[in-house]
């Protein structure tokens, strides 16, 4: 009962504060808030340009073509060594022999066209198609080596992949990602550094009430409490506006661009339920930054 | 029955200057005690060695039963309450109305509030302050403001009352009435009292034990009353 009293005792005290230092608190709220924009701005583009580099890679594969001259036995064979690859997803594992490639092809081709007429004057024995492997990895990042080992399977003509997606888009993309974690951790801890400061002047303004709070008997846990609850209060409120910015912005930008970027190929993420979890992460943010602030400011004066 | 003991004591500061040396002295549970000396004669140090603002650099210094050198900054809170503290310049919050100052150390030891309210009206009651109980420092005088510092510190009924030169900012008439309400506090509570002052009117009139430091040595120690400081070398 008596923790709880202190408890309640030290909300009520924090939020009079907040109102008695207004000044200082809106400084410590304004600082909270540009911050949070900045921090919800490069979570945004991380998110997307991770969203984006798992789409291309979800549909990259590796085809292997399989020699005319092979059997039933030697597909099958050559089936269990390319399950045998550790990196290869073999539930996508799939199939195709020429005749269903054929028929593929000639679906995708105008009738009229010569090709079409091509085409369907291949009988099984004529038909110059190859079969083929389409394979599907774990880690596209060892999707080259992993080519090469399916080059040495024997009866395995040849093998295709996009080598130079693989080669330059998907390095430049994980460094990209990267770069933005980075800044993101790089922001927070500015904003922690920015707050810390703010939060420094309201102590510093505060000292004396400090000074009497230790000298009264105040036990430092109970010194500590109304000025960490008060710094969760302002990162709190600081966090409100660039919550509000990210749902209603993301989701304006997303409807005018329509879900896509720049080009039709870079996909933006579905504003629900992305928009909350970034806003949850803003709040968490924010009231993390603010308690912990407080908490390093409050502890230079109280001789620990 | 002894409530502070200190025995050879020394404090020397960072800088290397002894504000108190080899001091021994005791004094008794419910004892009236005046510290006087002329400026920078250790008087201060002393009392901040009693309330463990500041650390004894040899020696002991013992605070109702709490040995005070050994006490670590984290726990300094327990022996804080058992005193009661008053300071020339006040220490009042201007943001806090009379009744939230004398009430502010109570709200943190979780206290019920209608224990806190009556135990605040008691302490103002006392000090002859309970009609202001709404108003903000800077609306009273310098007499009531220092009033309220002391309704502070006995709002916790504490054992020991500390005064560093009360009546240091207050004219004459209105040091009296402060010093009579310390004395009926010391008389009707049994409240121990170690008051640090320069007033020699205040000193000669009370004829309470006078303790007088010079150079942080104890040069006299008269139980009858009595201001014997030297202050022909103070620094004014």
């Amino acid at each position: 009962m008596k923790a709880i009293r202190i408890f309640s005792r030290n909300i009520a005290n924090a939020v009079k504060s907040i109102f008695r230092n207004f000044s200082l608190s809106i400084a410590s709220i304004i600082c909270t808030t540009i911050t949070l924009v900045i921090v919800s701005l490069a979570i945004i583009f991380s998110a997307n340009v991770n969203n984006f580099t798992h789409d291309i890679e979800n549909t990259l594969t590796i085809i292997a073509f399989i020699d005319k001259t092979a059997t039933e036995d030697d597909i099958n064979s050559i089936r269990s060594k390319i399950l045998a690859i550790k990196n290869v997803k073999g539930d996508e594992l799939i199939y195709k022999d020429k005749e269903t490639i054929k028929e593929e092809t000639m679906k995708n081709t105008e009738e009229s066209s010569s090709l079409y007429s091509i085409m369907e004057s291949w009988t099984e024995e004529t038909n110059p198609l190859e079969s083929e492997f389409i394979i599907s990895v774990k880690n596209v990042e060892d999707l080259g080596k992993t080519a090469e080992t399916l080059k040495n399977i024997d009866k395995v003509s040849n093998v295709k992949y996009s080598e130079d997606v693989v080669d330059n888009m998907i390095p430049l993309f994980n460094v990209v990602e990267k770069v933005t974690i980075v800044i993101i951790i790089g922001l927070i801890v500015v904003t922690t550094f920015l707050i810390c400061n703010t939060i420094k002047l309201t102590i510093f303004a505060r000292k004396n009430e400090i000074e009497i709070m230790r000298l009264v008997g105040t036990s430092n846990f109970t010194i500590k409490l109304p000025f960490v609850i008060e710094g969760l209060f302002l990162g709190m409120i600081g966090s409100l506006i660039p919550i509000l910015a990210t749902i209603w912005g993301y989701i304006f930008a997303f409807d005018k661009l329509e879900g896509h970027l720049f080009t039709n190929y870079i996909r933006m993420i579905t504003p629900i339920p992305f928009v909350f979890y970034t806003s949850i992460a803003l709040l968490i943010i924010g009231s993390l930054v603010g308690m912990f602030g407080s908490y390093i400011t409050v502890r230079k004066y109280l001789k620990i | 029955m002894k409530f502070i003991d200190i025995k050879n004591c020394y404090k020397v500061y960072k800088n290397g200057v002894t504000a108190i040396a080899d001091l021994s002295l005791s004094i008794e549970k419910g004892e009236f005690v005046f510290v006087t000396g002329a400026s920078g004669c250790g008087k201060s140090t002393l009392v901040k060695l009693l309330y463990r603002e500041e650390k004894p650099t040899k020696g002991q210094v013992m605070v109702g039963g709490i040995n005070v050198a050994k006490l670590y900054n984290s726990r300094v809170y327990k022996l804080r309450r058992k005193l009661g503290i008053v300071f020339q310049d006040f220490k009042l919050l201007p943001k806090l109305t009379v009744y939230e100052n004398v009430a502010f150390g109570l709200e943190n030891l979780g206290l019920k509030s209608n224990i806190i309210k009556s135990r605040v009206i008691k302490a103002l009651d006392r000090v002859g302050l309970k009609e202001k109980t709404r108003s903000f420092p800077n609306e009273l005088s310098g007499g009531e403001q220092q009033r309220v510092c002391i309704a502070r510190a006995i709002v916790n009924e504490p054992k020991l009352l500390i005064c560093d030169e009360p009546t240091g900012n207050l004219d004459p008439k209105t040091s009296k009435e402060i010093i009579k309400v310390i004395n009926s506090i010391n008389k009707d509570m049994g409240t121990t009292v170690v008051m640090v002052t320069h007033d020699k009117d205040i000193v000669n009139s009370m004829k309470k034990r006078v303790i007088t430091l010079e150079n942080g040595v104890l040069t006299s120690d008269s139980k009858k009353g009595g201001y014997t400081a030297d202050e022909s070398h103070k620094n004014i």
